[in-house]
């Protein structure tokens, strides 16, 4: 393998394992803060995607898709915290499995009610489309770089906004102990909602985020869920530098791994999870290692 | 809680396994081929409960196990014929559990929310194993022509290709795996086990080895699992990476939920009532899954007890039985679940949250 086809392969890896941090960082956050698990997480991924099909279908514009597929889905969240993760809250991690799992087959059964289940693909904006000349036959399309960018802001914003600003410290007070961030008065009931919600648009904004490169269809969450799990018990729960390490292992796991081993290519990633497991339980960012 | 006097329980049973056995001289074919079926996924829900009831533990590779043995026997079945019971089904098993005991041996390793995703995670790993490579013909599974065949030196003992006598094989394989399931509970094994899981600390301090326990636990469900898995692959003739996905589990889960994890007999009553919905919605809905779905989500929220509390809040109770927190099930165990649905004054959340606080 030469130096160029090896810059594009660890671009590819960089690229999935950024998009893997976005949905996983949802995940994470809403394990971390609200203490509930939430299966439906790769729905929403799913959703974002089917959402930003069918905007894109009726507009012709990228941008109103992504937009309005990550309001809609910010919106879906606060209604599903105020009307169900609510009373999840506290209550056993069976009930919170059981409720989730509910929630992706009607999640699923309405999307097949609203858009049907046709495998789709979305066009990228026109002043991202085509792909820069590496080499006579080597080209890399520019939405993969603009996508790798988007990632990255979107990443450091996440990052500023936890460690940075007010809201952020009480998310963090609040991952480290729930009842007495609640004891001294600090409104965690109320920032539970935007970080449910802000979860939910994060998988779904994944989800729209990828759709021009790869195909739209019903079962894209499934295998995304599993990922982000991955990305979560390598990183550890609540951790959102620990998602950024495990799901840019992951990237770059899968991805180099497809190149080297193609038979075992899908079993890599769980042979690293059980590395972890054996090394640190918890995680490598988790608590109490 | 509705109690019986044990010689009408004993009575009840009775009645009803002989009606069970005397279902395919009686039922045409079709509901014959529907009782297997909801009688296999009966005795997975019935061993996923020594797991998420008696270990505490809420696992969502069980699908796997349940596969993971159906394709075993599609493996072991020859083109020209059945394979042999007397091989397949102890090969299946075996194959069950050296899996379950690695992917066990991991998971264990971790609590909580961690335990939950990890074995779901590897569960995944299983199906992807099954729908990405070819090794058993990739996401559209494969074919299995013939039943195991049954024989004692050379004599074929039963004939499984015959619907009535499949179904009593798994009739008497269910009644086999409900006094093993029974027997494992009552036994040192099973209190350790749930001793473990009411409090861990402390079986741990007076010397109980948790983490051999639940492994042990772990495996022999996983094993259990795959009896009805093998059982339900030659049923079918067929199978698919969708036998081992973790819908199944989830749904699984749902069954041992909906019965109550009380007891080694509600998961499976739970499991017909589940099954018996699901046909019943599938008929008459194009979008059954999404009232599947609301149904769950209604579980979730109205009944934690399961089904037993239905039956409670529409049986009148009966005066003379004291206090009802005393009350235990049938078999002994109390259950948390129970406890809270027969107490309506206790705050439903305060028993849930030594779980959830060392997550």
């Amino acid at each position: 393998m030469d130096a160029l086809t090896f810059a594009v392969q660890l671009l590819n890896g960089l690229q999935y394992g950024l998009v893997l941090f976005l949905v996983a960082s949802g995940l994470t956050l809403v394990f971390g803060i609200l203490g509930v698990i939430n299966l439906a997480h790769g729905a929403f991924y799913m959703l974002g995607a089917y959402l930003a099909w069918w905007i894109a279908a009726y507009t012709g514009s990228f941008m109103l898709a992504l937009i309005g597929g990550v309001a809609i889905s910010f919106v879906l969240g606060l209604l599903l915290e105020e009307i169900f993760v609510k009373r999840m809250i506290g209550r056993d991690h069976l009930a919170q499995v059981l409720l989730s799992f509910g929630l992706i087959l009607v999640i699923d059964e309405v999307r097949q009610i609203l858009f049907g289940k046709d495998v789709h693909s979305v066009a990228p904006p026109a002043w991202l489309k085509g792909s820069i000349q590496l080499t006579d036959i080597l080209s890399y399309p520019v939405y993969r770089i603009a996508l790798c960018v988007v990632c990255l802001v979107l990443a450091a914003l996440i990052f500023f906004v936890i460690q940075r600003t007010r809201l952020g410290m009480i998310i963090r007070a609040g991952a480290e102990n729930r009842d007495m961030t609640r004891a001294l008065g600090i409104p965690f009931d109320k920032v539970n909602r935007y970080v449910f919600a802000g979860g939910i648009a994060l998988a779904a904004l994944g989800g729209i985020l990828v759709s021009p490169i790869s195909t739209v269809f019903p079962g894209m969450g499934d295998g995304m869920l599993i990922l982000s799990f991955v990305v979560v018990v390598l990183g550890g729960i609540g951790s959102v530098a620990g998602a950024a390490i495990g799901a840019l292992m992951i990237g770059l796991t899968d991805t180099f791994g497809k190149v080297f081993f193609p038979q075992f290519s899908s079993i890599l990633i769980y042979v690293l999870m059980a590395g972890i497991l054996l090394w640190r339980p918890n995680g490598l960012m988790g608590k109490g290692n | 809680m509705i109690r019986l006097h044990p010689t009408m329980l004993r009575g009840l049973v009775a009645l009803t396994l002989i009606a069970a056995a005397a279902l395919p001289l009686l039922a045409p074919n079709y509901y014959v081929q529907f009782a297997s079926k909801a009688m296999l996924m009966g005795m997975v829900a019935l061993s996923l409960n020594l797991v998420v009831g008696y270990g505490g533990l809420v696992s969502l590779c069980h699908a796997a196990f349940f596969g993971l043995a159906g394709y075993m026997l599609g493996f072991m079945t020859p083109e020209s014929g059945g394979a042999s019971f007397w091989l397949s089904l102890p090969v299946a098993l075996l194959a069950v559990a050296v899996v379950a005991t690695i992917i066990g041996a991991l998971s264990l390793r971790t609590r909580g929310i961690y335990f939950i995703m990890v074995t779901l995670a590897f569960g995944e790993m299983l199906f992807y194993l099954f729908h990405d490579t070819k090794i058993g013909g990739g996401s559209d599974g494969m074919y299995i022509y013939f039943k195991p065949e049954i024989a004692l030196a050379g004599f074929a003992l039963i004939d499984l290709e015959k619907s009535s006598n499949f179904y009593w094989l798994v009739l008497a394989m269910l009644v086999g795996a409900i006094l093993l399931m029974t027997a494992i509970v009552k036994s040192p094994f099973g209190h350790a086990l749930q001793a473990a899981r009411d409090n861990e600390k402390r079986a741990l301090s007076l010397g109980f080895p948790v983490f051999r326990l639940r492994l042990v636990a772990f495996v022999v469900s996983a094993m259990i699992a795959g009896l009805a898995g093998y059982l339900s692959a030659a049923q079918f003739g067929f199978v698919a990476p969708q036998m081992l996905g973790w819908h199944l589990s989830a749904t699984v889960l749902v069954m041992v939920v909906l019965g109550g994890m009380s007891s080694v007999l509600g998961p499976v009553i739970g499991a017909f009532a589940l099954i018996g919905l699901e046909e019943i919605l599938k008929s008459s809905f194009e979008h059954w899954k999404l009232i599947k779905g609301l149904i769950i989500i209604a579980i979730v929220f109205a009944l934690p007890g399961g089904i037993r509390q239905l039956a409670e809040l529409v049986l009148p109770r009966r005066g003379d039985e004291g206090p009802p927190a005393a009350v235990t099930p049938a078999d002994g165990t109390p259950d948390p679940a129970n406890r809270r649905a027969e107490a309506p004054g206790t705050n439903p959340q305060a028993q849930t949250r030594g779980e959830f606080q060392h997550v």
